[in-house]
């Protein structure tokens, strides 16, 4: 994607948790780098395996018996391979994570004065003293008033927003060179959700950090990236720079994502359009293209063959995983982002299906 | 907090009069024996009866007989006397209680650190041999009444009808003062079979919530912070052990009754067995004696517990 050695490299991940109901395919082999200073945001619904991949990379998922092959590389060291003990000294310290929910995340039962000095200390040989002071410090970084009092009260004294800033205090402890941010506004009020992004992007500016940004909402990620991945059902099917996936989307689960939310700039009577059924179930994923059943464009192929995550002709590091011809993308993309239902799009583009299976297959 | 202590103090004494009322219906409204009847001897005739039951008031009216109890304790702390032996029950009480404070103070220590210690474990090495060893071992001490399991334990172990003699057995309790080595090892198995149920119960709590609590988001950010994991359980451990606390004051009162029985099996002379002895004879003013010391026993306990309770998490404030 550019010249900049990447900060982490994920390849080929892949991660099944073994149920009793049979393998769990909650991540299927995906592929992506994140560069230093820079923000990733990926995207997908509940499901798509967003935040197993992410938390992967931590290593929190062998805790619960995941199965995971591929390679994590951060600055060249593979994470998957690692031991444990190694892995932990990286944890909270390199790499850092914060949760969607941020009072269930603070242990309830320790002063979130503790909770910030035992992350430093463990990776760090500093006197209690000093621990606190720093703790009151990085309070203070990420925007709480009267730090110095805020340091010995129990996280239900605090409210959400200043929760997830205690979060972000303890994940910024050691100085990570990257932070994992799993639907860090998603519990939060809307106001206080721009907060907590402003207050990302001002301690990037000044730390430098990397941020993977997870998440559903494409709002969010059009603050936050430069960089976007779309997930859907354990694959990433469209990865490109956070401009070009909003201008020129190419994947038909992108398309959806960007017409089912509401937009200022069209007309107040155009109705979102949501992307019909559900994400599938990762026990029995579909054969093929794993978006076929609920693509208005697919074909009784796409059932067929799996789709590469290829680049996109004409672009430098705009990659989609999509059976259809990029010609045809186009065509349809143009009439769907001017507000035309599926049916018109294929239409305009002279789309036309394969058999008059195609309707049997979906 | 002091107002919300004096409150629950105030209430406590409302319950034990409560206590007071209810076994006193229990035993003189709804008589299992007449224990004047029972001080006669053979063959009693009518006067006889009736001379005895004047002489311990039984002939009153049962309001003016209650009133009379209540005015004694409240205002002399006279607890009666005894039928059959004229004892104070308060000097027999005090006499019996510290072989009953032995006995269920040793079963609490036992119960509550091997409780917890084997729930952690278990849950700790969860689907290990040791996991399902002492989760079916607590499923079998769950199940096994004190008096059987106390008679088992005497036909295996003591040194008197045992088939290993390496305990002494019933009736060999000695007073802490006189014998401590002695004391100790006469109480080693009244200890276990008073603690078996409650420890059992606990196991299997403290594993269920530990269990419950591993999967916590804020064990994830544990793990996330890179904390050893030695650490990690620590925390789980600190945040499942308060509903195990709660659970104290309750299993408190099962182990009082547990006493009862543990202390007539093993022959050991405590306020359990002196209740037991007391039923047996209809000695109405010793069993209420023993009756509102479990009572008071209980109420403390729940006192405590619900003030450990706020000690222990912060988010809880009595108002």
């Amino acid at each position: 994607m550019s010249a900049a050695e990447p900060l982490l490299r994920v390849e080929d991940l892949r991660v099944e948790f073994h149920t009793e109901d049979g393998v769990v395919h909650a991540v299927d082999g995906i592929t992506y780098q994140v560069l230093p200073g820079k923000t990733l945001g990926i995207v997908g619904e509940s499901g798509s395996g967003k935040t197993v991949a992410s938390m992967t990379v931590l290593g929190l998922t062998r805790h619960q018996g995941a199965e995971v092959s591929g390679r994590i590389l951060f600055e060249g060291r593979d994470l998957v391979t690692m031991g444990e003990e190694q892995l932990r000294g990286i944890r909270g310290n390199e790499i850092a994570m914060i949760f969607q929910d941020p009072l269930s995340s603070l242990h309830p039962l320790y002063k979130v004065g503790k909770q910030l000095t035992e992350a430093i200390r463990v990776h760090r040989d500093v006197s209690k003293a000093q621990a606190r002071a720093r703790a009151i410090e990085l309070l203070g970084l990420v925007g709480i008033p009267d730090p110095a009092d805020r340091v010995d009260q129990y996280p239900h004294e605090f409210s959400g927003g200043m929760r997830q800033r205690a979060m972000i205090a303890m994940a910024l402890a050691n100085d990570p060179k990257l932070l994992i941010a799993d639907e860090p506004t998603t519990a939060l009020d809307v106001t206080v959700q721009a907060q907590i992004l402003e207050l990302m992007e001002r301690l990037q500016r000044e730390l430098g950090m990397a941020i993977v940004i997870i998440t559903h909402d494409l709002g969010v990620v059009a603050e936050m990236a430069d960089d976007i991945a779309v997930m859907y059902a354990g694959r990433i099917v469209e990865t490109a720079p956070a401009s070009e996936v909003f201008a020129a989307p190419e994947h038909p689960y992108t398309w959806g994502l960007l017409r089912s939310i509401p937009r200022l700039e069209r007309d107040r009577e155009e109705p979102l359009v949501p992307i019909p059924g559900s994400p599938p179930s990762l026990l029995a994923p579909p054969t093929g293209c794993h978006f076929h059943p609920r693509c208005a464009y697919a074909q009784p192929s796409h059932s067929r063959v799996d789709p590469a995550l290829e680049l996109v002709p004409g672009a430098s590091n705009h990659f989609v995983a999509c059976l259809l011809e990029p010609q045809l993308r186009r065509g349809l993309w143009s009439p769907l982002s001017a507000g035309a239902t599926p049916d018109e799009a294929k239409q305009e583009a002279g789309f036309a299906d394969e058999t008059a299976e195609s309707s049997a297959v979906r | 907090m002091t107002a919300y202590v004096i409150r629950r103090v105030l209430w406590g004494i409302l319950m034990l009069l409560v206590v007071c009322l209810v076994t006193f219906v229990i035993f003189r409204v709804l008589p299992a024996g007449n224990p004047a009847l029972l001080r006669a001897g053979r063959n009693p005739t009518q006067g006889q009866i009736k001379a005895i039951e004047h002489s311990l008031r039984l002939d009153r009216s049962l309001p003016t007989q209650f009133y009379e109890y209540v005015k004694n304790i409240l205002l002399h702390f006279n607890f009666g006397y005894s039928y059959g032996s004229n004892e104070s029950v308060l000097q027999l009480i005090k006499e019996r209680l510290p072989a009953t404070i032995s006995l269920t103070v040793g079963a609490a220590v036992l119960w509550i650190v091997f409780g917890v210690g084997i729930g952690i474990l278990s849950a700790v090495r969860r689907h290990s041999y040791l996991d399902r060893g002492s989760m079916g071992g607590a499923l079998l001490l769950v199940s096994a009444p004190e008096f059987w399991l106390g008679l088992v334990l005497l036909f295996l172990f003591s040194s008197s009808i045992g088939k290993f003699k390496i305990l002494p057995g019933a009736g060999s309790y000695v007073g802490l003062t006189s014998d401590p080595g002695k004391w100790f090892t006469s109480m080693l198995m009244p200890w276990f079979v008073l603690a078996a149920g409650s420890a059992a119960v606990f196991a299997r709590l403290m594993r269920g919530n530990l269990l419950e609590v591993m999967d916590e988001d804020y064990i994830r950010t544990a793990r996330a912070k890179g904390l050893p994991e030695k650490e990690v359980t620590k925390q789980g451990v600190r945040a499942s052990i308060n509903p195990v606390v709660t659970v104290i004051g309750l299993e408190f009162g099962l182990l009082l009754g547990g006493a009862v029985l543990v202390e007539t099996v093993f022959n050991i002379p405590g306020v359990g067995r002196l209740a037991y002895e007391s039923i047996a004879r209809s000695d109405y003013e010793v069993i209420e004696g023993t009756v509102l010391l479990a009572a008071l026993f209980i109420i403390v306990a729940n006192i405590l517990v619900d003030i450990l309770y706020a000690y222990l998490d912060p988010r809880v404030r009595y108002a």
